[in-house]
């Protein structure tokens, strides 16, 4: 059957986005993540919410993977599907970086991501942020979509969560702004997107790249900058 | 000239009782009997030469290369047995196209040049293969970290990397004159590069017994906005001008000692 007829076949392109594509029990990080730089590293955010159908396999689970020392990976949609790929690239890094000698940057991350995502993109569902600092870029935002485009970009959000704060962070981003006011945006823009969608809550984890280190950081569900108690 | 392998030398698979390997020390021999290679780090580029014996009048002088283009960054450059360098630079294009597809990155010299060391050295292990019978010479560019380098590899399989090496009949001779440039402190230009480079092999040519030969001059540098190229007829010909002018000073220069020397013997 070619792809456009078991498209045509499949009524299931008709229902929410995170319950197309996943088998039954499978669960989902139905979710939203977003990346943003600032000058001198990055800023990673994404809530902790994991669901299969209306239950909540894990309220605090981490959707922030690390791929590289300085790399970092936001992971939506399939949590099997992401946490295979992440495990593929963080190997093929690895493998890179002895052979260089060097630290590998965020574009040959992102691109072996999203070789990975487009070659297999028929049996996966995955949308992922690749973000991080190295020497050559500094700090860089990488999105991968479920189709397996690669595109860099100045700030990313992605998971069913996103759709809902498009608008709030268009307004709130600009070009230039210092770390603190980075993980504000961050944490602002998620906070905002847990409290409309279904499948995005829990708590907001964040984690800030640098070139002298990484911070891991969380902000439990009764201290979110924008909650149900805010209204 | 022959040395005796003693039935050691049959077989690439096969130690001698004194530790060599005769069929990668009898790969060199074939390396040592062909035109002479020379590459040399510059402070802004590489620079590749090989010398090619037109052998016979009807040959088309331009076709036949010895230098090749393996990935934009980066050139190599082969003497030796030509068909051998060239299954050693269709695997070095292979390496790099498939480097770029997996890591969207141009191959950077080092790792080209360690990819080849490990395809030429697979080929000394085997008893059903030969050794190959030639030396490539790989010059690039490192896109990541903007460092150029210049990387030599032989048919043991070896690799190192150089401020100037030379390969082939007149490495000797060659590899003295570089050493005289001291190019390991006190590198030069690319355009300096290639008019020693010429000075050097015509140095080396002997009109009386050698058949006339043509080089080839390739190099990669800020000019050609780090890719690899041909070096442009024109600095060419004025490179080989100034060498013929070099050496025939060098040559009355000599002449006026040997006077000297004439009249201090009584």
């Amino acid at each position: 059957m070619s792809r456009v007829e078991r498209y045509m076949n499949n009524q299931s392109h008709m229902e929410g986005a995170e319950s197309r594509g996943l088998k039954p029990g499978e669960v989902s990080t139905g979710t939203t993540i977003m990346a943003v730089p600032f000058d001198g590293g990055v800023v990673l955010g994404a809530d902790s919410r994991v669901s299969t159908g209306t239950y909540i396999a894990n309220r605090v689970s981490d959707k922030i993977a690390q791929l590289s020392e300085h790399i970092f990976c936001c992971r939506s949609g399939s949590a099997a599907d992401t946490q295979a790929l992440t495990d593929y690239v963080k190997h093929y890094l690895s493998q890179l970086a002895i052979e260089t000698g060097r630290q590998p940057t965020v574009k040959t991350a992102a691109h072996i991501m999203k070789r990975l995502c487009y070659e297999n993109k028929d049996n996966l569902m995955a949308g992922v942020i690749i973000a991080g600092w190295d020497e050559v870029e500094g700090g860089s935002v990488y999105n991968i979509p479920l189709g397996g485009s690669c595109i860099k970009m100045p700030f990313a959000i992605g998971g069913s969560g996103s759709t809902y704060i498009y608008g709030l962070v268009d307004s709130s981003f600009q070009e230039g702004l210092d770390e603190g006011a980075v993980r504000d945006l961050v944490k602002k823009s998620v906070a905002h997107a847990m409290a409309r969608d279904g499948s995005s809550g829990g708590i907001i984890r964040t984690v800030t790249v640098k070139p002298d280190g990484n911070t891991r950081d969380y902000t439990s569900g009764n201290n979110l900058p924008y909650g149900p108690a805010g209204w | 000239m022959a040395s005796s392998g003693s039935g050691y030398d049959l077989s690439s698979s096969t130690f001698s009782p004194d530790g060599r390997i005769f069929q990668v020390e009898y790969a060199n021999k074939a390396v040592e009997n062909a035109g002479t290679c020379i590459g040399i780090q510059c402070t802004d580029g590489v620079v590749m030469g090989v010398t090619k014996p037109l052998l016979h009048k009807m040959l088309l002088a331009n076709s036949g290369k010895r230098i090749h283009t393996v990935s934009d960054t980066c050139g190599i450059a082969m003497t030796g047995f030509v068909p051998d360098g060239r299954q050693v630079i269709n695997r070095g294009r292979d390496e790099a196209t498939s480097y770029k597809e997996t890591y969207g990155q141009s191959i950077s010299p080092q790792v080209l040049s360690d990819r080849c060391a490990t395809f030429v050295h697979y080929f000394t292990l085997h008893g059903s293969l030969r050794p190959f019978g030639a030396t490539v010479v790989i010059g690039g560019y490192n896109a990541e970290t903007k460092k150029h380098s210049l990387h030599m590899v032989e048919p043991n399989g070896v690799a190192f990397q150089y401020y100037a090496c030379a390969a082939g009949k007149g490495r000797q001779p060659a590899k003295t004159e570089l050493e005289k440039l001291e190019l390991h402190k006190t590198p030069v230009t690319c355009e300096e590069a290639v008019k020693q480079i010429v000075r050097i092999i015509h140095m080396l040519h002997d009109a009386n017994k050698d058949k006339p030969f043509e080089l080839e001059l390739s190099w990669i540098c800020e000019a050609t906005q780090w890719k690899h190229a041909g070096v442009p007829q024109a600095t060419q010909k004025a490179a080989v001008e100034w060498a013929k002018e070099q050496l025939e000073e060098e040559e009355e220069d000599e002449s006026d000692d040997d006077d000297d020397e004439d009249e201090m013997e009584e």
